[in-house]
C-alpha cells in the first residue's frame, strides 16, 4: 500500500488562530481543507509537510451568501458538491456549478473543497507519480531534481493548471479574499495565478484563502467546455471559458475567453476576445475567436493525450462554447 | 448426450441462481489476502530497480538492517534458484541475482514491524548499477543482439520464433480471385483488476509453509514454491484466496510470493505483502503489443483459399507465458471461417519492459483483430455485406482445421443471424448519416487448453465430494473462484445431479491441502473440465445413493430419481426418502460416502512440434454488432450500442453468462478506445503511467447499452454442454467498433486503441486525397525460420510433419 508519512495535524476553531498556526509552523506547514490534492501528493512524497493545518473547522468559510443582484460569496472551504447543487449559485452563477461538476467524481466531490480547486498543485505526468518512479527518472525540477523532462533546455516548470473552476473564475472577474497575520487581501483572479508550475500562485504561503466573490452576471452568459478522456475521474487537459455579454442591437459589448489545463496558468485569450467584441455573433466571427484560441493553446507533452491532438481540439472546444453562447440568446 | 441430464428437466442448471459467495462479497465478508492478519505478522516491500537495464555491481543492505523495526533484508543471493511458469522459460529470480532488466524488477526485500518501517528501509539499501543499453521496441528487439536481456532464446534478444505452414500456400493464393495484405498493430494494455496482488506467509513450528495469495494458480505457485525454497512439496501449502479481479494477471507465480515465503521461513513470524498499484504495474503479464501482416485469398463470394499470418509480439523482459502466447497469436485463425490452406510465422522480442503474458483471450484478440478487419475489407473490396460474407464461410461444425484443431458445435451462424436482425443491420450498414455508423465482427475461443503447462498424463481438474450422514454435501476443487462464478458452477452442476438446493452445499476450493488439483483459472477452463470432473462425482455419488434407496424402497433401481432434497421412485414420487436419509442408508452400507471425479481433456488431433496451443475439448463463438458516433471534428468515438451473440452451449448460470458477456464488452470498449500500457523510451523505458488515475481504463460513463443473446447449442464434451464465457465475447468488440467506425466517418483505423487523434489523423488525411486510414505501413525484414510443414487434414494430412523427402518433392 502507499501509505502517509507522518504529520502533525491540526484543527484551529477560528481565522485568527488558524493563520496564527500557520505563522508559528513556517514553512514546514501547509493548510488543508478535503485533502483530496494534497493527500494524494504526500502519499507521493512530492508534498511533504511536518504540520497539515485544516480549514474544515472554521465556521466562515463554509458559508454561501449573496444572490443575483449583488453577487454571492463563497467560503472557501464549501464542498464541490454544494456548489454544484446550491440553488442561490444555480440560479446566479450557473456555470459555475455545472462546471463544478464536471470535476472528477461525485465522491471526490463530497470530500474537495471550492477552495481547494482553486488552490490545486499545478499537474504533469512526470511529476504526479510516486517516489520510486520519479527516481527512475531522477526526479525534475519541480520536486527533488534538476531538469525539465518536458522541456529538457527550460528553466521553468510547465507543469498544468488542472482545476476546472480556475478557468472559469477568471472568466466571471471572481475576487478571491485571503488572510493572513499580515492582514487581508483581494486579488482578481486573473492576477492570482503566475505561469509557472513551481511558483503556480502570486501568494504567499501564509494566506489562507476564506472567500471567494462571484460579481454578478447582470446579463453576461458564460459556458464552461471541458476536455478529458473519460465522463468521470479525469483531469481537464483542455478548459474552454467563455463569458460575453451581448448589447441590445445584438452585437458582443464584452467577451472573455479562458483556457485551462494547456499551461502552467490559465491563458486569457484576448485575440480571441478582440475577434468578437464589437461584432455580432456568426460563423465568421466564431471561427476568428476558435482560431485565436488555437493559436494561443500551446499544451505540452504532459499531460493524457498526445499534446498536438489537444492543441486541435481547443479550436472545435471554443467553437462550441461560442455556438452554445450564441444560441442561448 | 454424454454429460447431459439424459432428457430429464433441469432444475437447478440454466436457473439464474445467485452466486454461493454474492452476500458475502456484498456485505464486505469476505476475506482477501489483505484482510488476513496473523498474530506476530511482519510486512515485506519490494525495493525495485528504478534503472531498466543494468548489471548489479553491489548490493548493501546494512544500513537498513540498522534500521529499528527491520527484521529482515534478502537479496537475490538468498534466492538463487530460477522459476518461471513454463518449463521451457525458467528465467525469473524472485529477487534479481546479478542483473536487473525493467523498471520494476525487484533487488530486495525487507520484512519489518509496519510497513512505514519497511518503506524506509528501502531508501537505505544501496545498489550500484553498471548501466547497459536498452531494447525497448519490436525493431530494436529483432535487431540489436548485444546486449542480450536474456542468455537464452533463438538468438538475440529474440526469445521464440515460429513458424509452421498447413498446405501448398502458393496453390492457395493461385486459386483466389482477389488478395489483401494488410498491416496491423495492437497496442499492450493490462488487466487492471480491482484487487492488488496481495500475500501472507507463513512457516509454522513443524516447518511447513503456508501461502495465502491471490493467485489464479494455486497449483503452479505450489510448484515454483517447492522448487524455488527447495522444500518437499508436501511441506508447502497455497491457499488462493478469494481474488479480486485476476482476468489472467494473478495466473504466474509473482517474485511477492516467493519473497514473504523465504521471510517467512527466515524470521519464523508470518510476513504480508500488498503491492501498491504501481507494483501491480509492474507484475503485468498482460496483453502483448503485437504489429501483425495478414495476407488472405479469396474467392469472389468472400470464401478463403489461403491465409498467411504474421506476428511481432513484444514480450517484455521475462518469458512468462509469452511461448504459448507466440503460438496463440497464430492458433484460433481457422476455427470461424473455413480457411484451408494456413501459414503462420511469429516472433517474441525480449525488451526492458514489465513482461507480458496472459490477459483475457490471451494472445488472440490481436490476430481476432487484424482478421475482421481485414475481413472487413475484403468484403468492402468485394461489394459483399460483411455480415453475409461471414455468414456463407463458416468452419464446418466437428470438423478438423488445416491445422489441427477439431472442432465440436457452433452456433456463430444463429449469433450473427441475432444480432443482425436485433441491430437492424438492413437498414443501418451503409445507410446511416456520416458520423454514425455500424460494424460487425466475429470471434471465437478455447473452452480449456488441451494441454497442461508442464507435460503429465494425470487429469486436469479433479473434484471430490463427501457426503455426511446429515444430508451435507462437501465439494472440493483445487479451482480458484476469480469472481467468474467457478465456485457456484461446482455447487449448480452437484445440486443438479443430488436434487438439492445449491445453497446446502458446501464448496471447497483453492487449498492444496485439502482440494485434489486443478490446474488453474486460466485459458477458460474451468466451467467445463471441473464441471465435468464434478459431475462424474456427483454422478459416482448418486449411484451409490440411489443403489441403497432402491434397496430401501424395493423399487428397480431405474426408477430412483432425485429432486427436491428427495429421492423417490418416479412411478411412485409419495415413496421415498429425504436427501440425507438417503446418504444415512447409503452410508449404512457402503460406509463413508465420498467419491472424486476427474477430467482429461480428449486428445489433439495435431501431433507435430507446435501442436500442443490451440487444441481445445470445445470452442465457443461470439459475435457483435457496435454502433458508433464519431465526432469527425475531434475524432473522439463513442461506442452507443452493442449487440452481442454468444454461442454458449449450455448457460449452467444465464445471469453469470450475461454478466460475463457484458464484462467482456466493457473490457473490449476499454482495449479499443483508450487502454494503452506505454513506456517512455527516451527516459528510461519508463512506465508512462502506473495509476489508475493516468492509465485510462473505461469507467462506467463510458458503457454502453449492451443487447446480449445466449445460443444454447449443447456440445458434447461440455458439462451439459456448456462452453466458456469468460473471454470469448471481449474478442468482437474490437473490431466491430473500428468496422463501425469505418461506416460512420469513411477512414481505417487499423490500431487499437483507436483513440481520437489516431481517427482525426486519418480524416486529415483523406481530406488532404491520401489514403484515410492509421496504421503502420509494414513489418520489419526477418529470417524466418524453414517452416515446419503439415499437410491439411482434408488434403490427407495425418498431423505429422511431413517427412522431408516428400517436402522436397511436393516443392
Ligand atoms: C482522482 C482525482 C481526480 C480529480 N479530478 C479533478 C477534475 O476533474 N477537475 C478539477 O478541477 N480537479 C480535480 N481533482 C482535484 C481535486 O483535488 C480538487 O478539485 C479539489 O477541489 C481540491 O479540494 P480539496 O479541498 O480537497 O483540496 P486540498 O487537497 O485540501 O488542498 C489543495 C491545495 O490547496 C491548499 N488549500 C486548501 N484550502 C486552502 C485555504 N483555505 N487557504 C489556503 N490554502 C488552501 C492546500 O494547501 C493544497 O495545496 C481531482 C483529484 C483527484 C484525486
Ligand atoms: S513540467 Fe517539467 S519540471 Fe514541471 S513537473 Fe513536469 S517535468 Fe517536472
Amino acid at each position: 500500500m502507499m501509505r502517509l508519512p507522518k504529520f502533525t495535524y491540526r484543527v484551529p476553531k477560528t481565522i485568527a488562530d488558524a493563520v496564527q498556526m500557520k505563522a508559528d509552523c513556517g514553512d514546514e506547514s501547509m493548510f488543508v481543507a478535503g485533502g483530496t490534492d494534497l493527500y494524494p501528493n504526500m502519499k507521493r512524497r512530492q508534498q511533504t509537510p511536518q504540520t497539515v493545518i485544516s480549514v474544515m473547522r472554521l465556521a466562515e468559510l463554509h458559508s454561501i451568501s449573496g444572490d443575483a443582484e449583488k453577487g454571492i460569496t463563497i467560503g472557501a472551504s464549501v464542498l464541490l458538491t454544494e456548489v454544484c447543487d446550491n440553488p442561490t449559485i444555480h440560479h446566479s452563477h450557473k456555470v459555475v456549478a455545472e462546471a463544478a461538476h464536471t470535476i472528477s467524481t461525485p465522491l471526490l466531490r463530497n470530500m474537495g473543497t471550492i477552495g481547494g480547486n482553486l488552490l490545486l498543485d499545478t499537474r504533469c505526468n512526470y511529476y504526479d507519480q510516486n517516489y520510486e518512479w520519479r527516481k527512475g527518472i531522477n526526479f525534475c525540477l519541480k520536486k527533488d531534481g534538476e531538469v525539465c523532462w518536458v522541456a529538457p533546455g527550460s528553466a521553468k516548470c510547465w507543469a498544468v493548471q488542472s482545476s476546472d473552476l480556475v478557468p472559469v473564475m477568471v472568466a466571471l472577474g471572481a475576487q478571491l479574499k485571503f488572510v493572513s497575520t499580515q492582514g487581508e487581501r483581494v486579488v482578481e483572479a486573473a492576477e492570482l495565478y503566475n505561469d509557472d508550475g513551481i511558483n503556480y500562485l502570486h501568494k504567499s504561503p501564509d494566506e489562507m484563502l476564506t472567500e471567494i466573490y462571484l460579481p454578478p452576471m447582470k446579463g453576461k452568459r458564460a459556458v464552461y467546455k471541458k476536455l478529458r478522456r473519460r465522463g468521470a475521474f479525469d483531469f481537464p487537459v483542455l478548459g474552454v471559458a467563455a463569458m460575453v455579454e451581448v448589447a441590445s442591437d445584438g452585437t458582443i459589448a464584452t467577451a472573455r475567453i479562458v483556457l485551462g489545463g494547456v499551461a502552467p496558468a490559465p491563458i486569457e485569450v484576448t485575440d480571441a476576445e478582440a475577434a468578437l467584441v464589437g461584432q455580432a455573433f456568426s460563423q465568421a466571427t466564431i471561427e476568428a475567436a476558435a482560431e485565436a484560441c488555437y493559436i494561443k493553446a500551446r499544451p505540452l507533452d504532459n499531460t493524457d493525450f498526445v499534446m498536438g491532438w489537444r492543441k486541435q481540439m481547443a479550436r472545435p472546444f471554443a467553437r462550441r462554447a461560442l455556438v452554445e453562447l450564441q444560441s442561448a440568446l | 448426450m454424454k454429460n447431459g441430464n439424459n432428457g430429464k428437466p433441469l432444475k437447478v442448471v440454466g436457473k439464474p441462481f445467485r452466486k454461493v459467495d454474492a452476500r458475502a462479497k456484498c456485505t464486505g465478508q469476505t476475506r482477501f489476502a489483505d484482510d488476513i492478519t496473523l498474530p506476530r505478522m511482519l510486512y515485506a516491500k519490494l525495493l525495485r530497480s528504478h534503472v531498466p537495464h543494468a548489471l548489479i555491481k553491489s548490493i548493501d543492505v546494512s544500513k537498513a538492517l540498522a534500521l529499528p523495526g527491520v527484521v529482515a533484508v534478502i537479496t537475490g543471493k538468498d534466492l538463487p534458484i530460477a522459476y518461471g511458469i513454463l518449463p521451457v522459460s525458467q528465467d525469473e529470480h524472485a529477487l534479481c541475482i546479478d542483473k536487473v532488466r525493467f523498471i520494476g524488477d525487484p533487488v530486495a526485500a525487507i520484512a519489518a514491524i509496519d510497513e512505514d518501517t519497511a518503506f524506509a528501509a528501502m531508501d537505505l539499501i544501496a545498489v550500484e548499477y553498471q548501466r547497459l543499453k536498452t531494447i525497448s521496441t519490436i525493431e530494436e528487439g529483432l535487431h540489436i543482439e548485444e546486449p542480450r536481456i536474456h542468455e537464452y532464446g533463438d538468438s538475440g534478444n529474440v526469445h521464440k520464433k515460429v513458424s509452421l505452414e498447413f498446405g501448398d500456400m502458393d496453390e492457395g493464393f493461385a486459386a483466389a480471385d482477389h488478395i489483401r495484405e494488410d498491416f496491423f498493430f495492437y497496442e499492450g494494455n493490462t488487466h487492471l483488476p480491482i484487487e492488488q496482488h496481495a500475500a501472507l506467509a507463513h512457516y509454522d513450528a513443524d516447518e511447513k509453509l503456508t501461502l495465502w495469495s491471490s493467485t489464479q494458480t494455486p497449483h503452479y505457485v505450489h510448484r515454483a514454491l517447492a522448487k524455488v525454497l527447495e522444500l518437499a512439496p508436501t511441506h508447502v501449502r497455497i491457499i488462493a484466496t478469494p481474488n479480486g479481479g485476476g482476468f489472467g494477471g494473478k495466473s504466474d507465480p509473482f517474485n511477492h510470493e516467493v519473497a514473504v515465503a523465504k521471510l517467512a521461513m527466515i524470521t519464523g513470524r508470518p510476513v504480508k505483502i500488498t503491492l501498491t498499484r504501481e507494483e501491480v504495474f509492474y507484475c503485468h503479464r498482460g496483453r502483448h503489443p503485437v504489429l501483425m501482416s495478414i495476407k488472405t485469398g479469396v474467392k469472389k463470394d468472400g470464401a478463403i483459399t489461403a491465409m498467411h499470418f504474421r506476428s511481432f509480439l513484444d514480450g517484455g523482459a521475462y518469458g512468462s507465458y509469452g511461448v504459448a502466447s507466440t503460438f496463440y497469436t497464430g492458433a484460433l485463425q481457422t476455427v470461424t471461417y473455413t480457411v484451408p490452406r494456413y501459414k503462420f510465422e511469429g516472433a517474441r522480442l525480449f525488451t526492458n519492459k514489465p513482461p507480458c503474458g496472459p490477459k483475457r483471450g490471451h494472445g488472440t484478440p490481436q490476430p481476432r483483430f487484424a482478421l475482421e478487419v481485414q475481413i472487413d475489407k475484403i468484403a468492402d473490396d468485394l461489394g459483399l455485406d460483411p455480415a453475409k460474407m461471414r455468414r456463407n464461410n463458416l468452419a464446418a461444425a466437428h470438423s478438423v482445421t488445416a491445422n489441427y484443431l477439431r472442432l465440436g458445435t457452433i452456433g456463430l451462424g444463429e449469433c450473427i443471424d441475432k444480432i443482425v436482425a436485433a441491430s437492424d443491420w438492413q437498414n443501418k450498414f451503409k445507410k446511416l448519416p456520416y458520423g454514425k455508423g455500424i460494424g460487425i465482427a466475429c470471434s471465437s475461443y478455447l473452452c480449456g487448453a488441451g494441454l497442461p503447462i508442464y507435460w503429465n498424463s494425470m487429469p486436469h481438474s479433479g473434484v471430490q465430494l463427501r457426503l455426511d450422514r446429515q444430508g451435507g454435501v462437501c465439494v472440493m476443487c483445487g479451482s480458484t473462484d476469480i469472481g467468474q462464478g467457478s465456485d457456484s458452477v461446482l455447487a449448480y452442476i452437484v445440486a443438479e445431479v443430488l436434487g438439492i438446493d445449491p445453497f446446502d452445499i458446501r464448496v471447497i476450493t483453492a487449498d492444496t491441502d485439502l482440494t485434489p488439483v486443478d490446474l488453474g483459472s486460466y485459458s477458460s477452463r474451468v466451467t467445463l473440465m471441473t464441471g465435468n470432473a464434478a459431475l462424474q462425482a456427483a454422478e459416482r455419488a448418486r449411484e451409490l445413493l440411489t443403489v441403497a434407496v432402491a434397496e430401501k424402497l424395493q423399487a428397480p433401481i431405474e426408477n430412483i430419481s432425485f429432486a427436491e432434497r428427495r429421492v423417490f421412485d418416479v412411478e411412485n414420487p409419495e415413496v421415498g426418502v429425504t436427501f440425507a436419509e438417503a446418504v444415512v442408508l447409503a452410508e449404512s452400507k457402503f460406509g463413508t460416502i465420498g467419491t472424486v471425479g476427474s477430467y482429461s481433456p480428449p486428445r489433439s488431433p495435431g501431433k507435430f512440434k507446435g501442436a500442443g496451443v490451440g487444441p481445445s475439448p470445445a470452442y465457443s463463438y461470439s459475435a457483435a454488432i457496435a454502433e458508433v458516433d464519431v465526432d469527425a471534428d475531434t475524432g473522439i468515438t463513442t461506442v452507443e450500442r452493442i449487440w452481442i451473440g454468444h454461442d454458449i452451449g449450455r448457460s449452467i448460470n444465464p445471469a453469470l453468462v450475461m454478466g460475463q458477456v457484458e464484462g467482456g464488452v466493457y473490457m473490449g470498449l476499454g482495449e479499443v478506445l483508450m487502454e494503452e500500457m506505454v513506456y517512455r523510451g527516451n527516459r528510461n523505458v519508463v512506465h508512462k503511467f502506473p495509476s489508475m488515475l493516468e492509465y485510462k481504463s473505461p469507467t462506467t460513463m463510458e458503457m454502453c447499452e449492451v443487447k446480449t443473446f445466449l445460443i444454447e447449442d449443447p456440445d458434447p464434451n461440455g458439462p451439459f454442454g456448456a462452453k466458456e464465457v469468460g473471454q470469448g465475447p471481449l474478442l468482437p468488440v474490437m473490431p466491430a467498433v473500428v468496422n463501425a467506425i469505418y461506416d460512420a466517418v469513411g477512414v481505417r483505423v487499423d490500431e487499437v486503441p483507436a483513440t481520437p487523434e489516431k481517427v482525426l489523423a486519418a480524416l486529415r488525411a483523406k481530406a488532404q486525397g491520401k489514403e484515410g486510414r492509421y496504421g503502420p505501413q509494414g513489418v520489419p525484414a526477418t529470417n524466418w525460420p524453414e517452416p515446419l510443414k503439415v499437410l491439411p487434414p482434408a488434403e490427407g494430412g495425418d498431423g505429422r510433419e511431413m517427412p522431408r523427402e516428400a517436402v522436397h518433392l511436393r516443392d
